[in-house]
């Protein structure tokens, strides 16, 4: 009996890392995927941290805030690795990639709550964590984008323009 | 209401301040989210009821903000800033504050 414990221990410790990293990859490389294919729909509408539009003939018919927010965490296996790196010090690269998901994707979903917009003005990013102190939460951050979606008075959209014209 | 986070409302004039209004709203999470978001922390990715539960929360933040600028007369908030801390462990407060104008 007790050597069948040890052995599921055992078990889990090998299973859960192995199982964290292939799940964790391939819903990495799938969420890469969506967001360049999401990021290049937006290619014509720029998301600036500028406070006014850069094109200033235009007259701005509509103002609204945009948020767009996400929570992703890492996998098991990157969480082992940042562990081991909190002990050594040094930068931290297996999280490099989930504030990055995170970014992009609060900012797409900023985008894609104010759809119609033609530019996004003032924007601004922040994380935060969850929760605080708590271990088994290190490694789930939450990104906010948030700014303000100008739609320009005669300006139709992009594609609605290239129709009419 | 309108909402802005920059000085002004683009394409509007101010007419007059109110002054600083705010809104917060503190949420904590429940057992059965942790639940789903501690296996989800095995395999990583999103955790959709967390994502779910925060912007909750800051819409309920901001539309308490857009209530009290109401109240004063406003029918615009411009510089509207959001943030995030965590009062206690699991409970995050989301807090929205920003500058009551009316607007033309």
């Amino acid at each position: 009996m007790e050597l069948f414990v040890v052995l599921l221990n055992l078990a889990a410790i090998i299973a859960l890392p192995v199982l964290g990293f292939v799940c964790g990859s391939v819903a990495e490389s799938r969420h890469y995927r969506s967001i360049r294919e999401r990021e290049s729909r937006w290619l014509d509408k720029p998301a600036l941290t500028c406070r006014t539009p850069l094109d200033d003939s235009r007259t701005v018919a509509r103002a609204e805030m945009a948020v767009g927010s996400v929570v992703v965490s890492v996998d098991y296996f990157k969480r082992i690795l940042a562990q081991l790196r909190l002990f050594f010090g040094g930068e931290l690269g297996a999280y490099a990639s989930l504030v990055d998901r995170g970014k992009r994707e609060a900012i797409l979903r900023m985008r894609e709550a104010c759809p119609n917009a033609d530019a996004y003005l003032n924007v601004r990013l922040q994380t935060s964590s969850l929760s605080r102190g708590e271990r088994q939460m290190l490694g789930s951050v939450e990104v906010v984008a948030y700014g303000t979606a100008v739609t320009y008075a005669h300006g139709l959209h992009p594609e609605e323009a290239r129709e009419d014209g | 209401m309108l909402l802005t986070n920059l000085e002004s409302v683009p394409g509007r004039r101010i007419v007059s301040h109110f002054g600083l209004v705010q809104g917060s709203s503190i949420r904590a999470k429940h057992v059965g989210r942790d639940l789903m978001a501690g296996l989800k922390n095995i395999v990583g990715g999103e955790l959709k009821g967390y994502t779910e539960l925060l912007s909750e929360s800051r819409q309920q933040a901001i539309d308490r903000m857009a209530a009290q600028a109401e109240e004063l007369g406003a029918n615009a908030v411009v510089n509207v800033r959001l943030s995030t801390s965590s009062v206690a462990q699991g409970a995050a407060e989301i807090l929205a504050y920003g500058t009551a104008v009316s607007v033309e």
